[in-house]
């Protein structure tokens, strides 16, 4: 059984991990989940890519969550920043589209133009 | 929407834009009191009475917070075509409160819906939030907290996707096991 002082810890050293990690991440990759992205699919867009940076085993990059971006038409959105600090937004992402952003964007460093909404 | 669990989402994100470091997300089932009740309790900034008020009318909504939109009175009217309403209780500085209740027998109520996807895409994307998840049904009571995620990302050392990962299972089972009805 582990005290309340144990688990404390073990938080705090996840926590101090996650932020690490976050700060070494080359990519971050964000989900806009307004009312009008959640309605569009946008969290099943998000689960796809979760599930596909845990397959590949994917350190670079970390995922967090948006409000809404403004371009409702265009949901489900994402965006991703790289490392020249470059923000390509993605629209009408569908869970397929997703992992291949994972697949060309995040592993290979290869925009995927098809999706591409707005870029800069 | 077409799932429960996508409103919950949706006022959710409402919480973590109102700088919430706490959410409680709470759902009662019960087939015996033909009720499903939900609720969404955080620490955010809050909102003022008339506010509070405002965001349940679509055509009162101004922009100045984004924690105004559609979302709310979209999930009231849902309520209210299932028999039931939605209340939200909202100080300044101390947070809000969103309960929709609704009956659970009723043709016109959505299915849950994947509330395991809404609660893990919710964990992982903001992990200095504390999310705090309870399930009660009329064969028991299923909780999980966020912080469980960090302790097996440190047992495993593995990265947050996988810790999500292995505690999905640990999620639909716990909901299987109290007879959670995910539809």
């Amino acid at each position: 059984m582990k005290t309340l002082e144990d688990l404390r810890a073990i938080r705090e050293k996840a926590q101090r991990e996650l932020a690490s990690r976050s700060s070494a991440a080359k990519y971050r990759i964000s989900v806009a989940m307004g009312t009008c992205g959640i309605a569009a699919g946008a969290r099943n867009v998000m689960s796809a890519i979760l599930d596909e940076l845990n397959k590949r085993n994917v350190t670079q990059a970390v995922v967090t969550q948006t409000g809404c971006l403004g371009y409702c038409d265009q949901e489900p959105m994402v965006q991703v920043t790289g490392p020249n600090n470059v923000t390509i937004t993605y629209g009408k992402v569908t869970p397929e589209a997703a992992r291949r952003i994972v697949d060309e964007h995040i592993l290979k460093d290869s925009v995927v133009s098809a999706y591409v909404f707005k870029q800069g | 929407m077409r799932e429960l669990s996508l409103n919950i989402l949706d006022i959710v994100m409402n919480s973590i834009e109102a700088g919430a470091t706490r959410v409680i997300t709470a759902i009662v089932e019960s087939p015996s009191r033909n009720l499903l009740q939900i609720a969404v309790r955080d620490n955010g900034r809050g909102m003022s009475d008339e506010l509070a008020r405002s965001v349940l009318d679509p055509f009162v909504t101004t922009r100045t917070t984004r924690a105004v939109g559609m979302g709310l009175p979209l999930f009231r009217q849902t309520a209210l075509l299932a028999g039931g309403d939605l209340r939200i209780d909202s100080q300044i500085g101390k947070g809000t409160t969103v309960i929709a209740f609704m009956q659970l027998h009723n043709l016109n109520r959505p299915p849950l819906g994947n509330i395991v996807d809404t609660m893990m895409n919710l964990m992982t994307a903001s992990p200095n939030v504390h999310f705090f998840y309870a399930h009660l049904t009329d064969g028991g009571r299923f909780c999980f907290d966020s912080f469980r995620l960090f302790s097996i990302m440190a047992e495993h050392d593995c990265s947050i996707y996988e810790a999500a990962d292995r505690a999905r299972q640990n999620f639909e089972n716990g909901l299987r096991r109290i007879g959670a009805r995910l539809f």
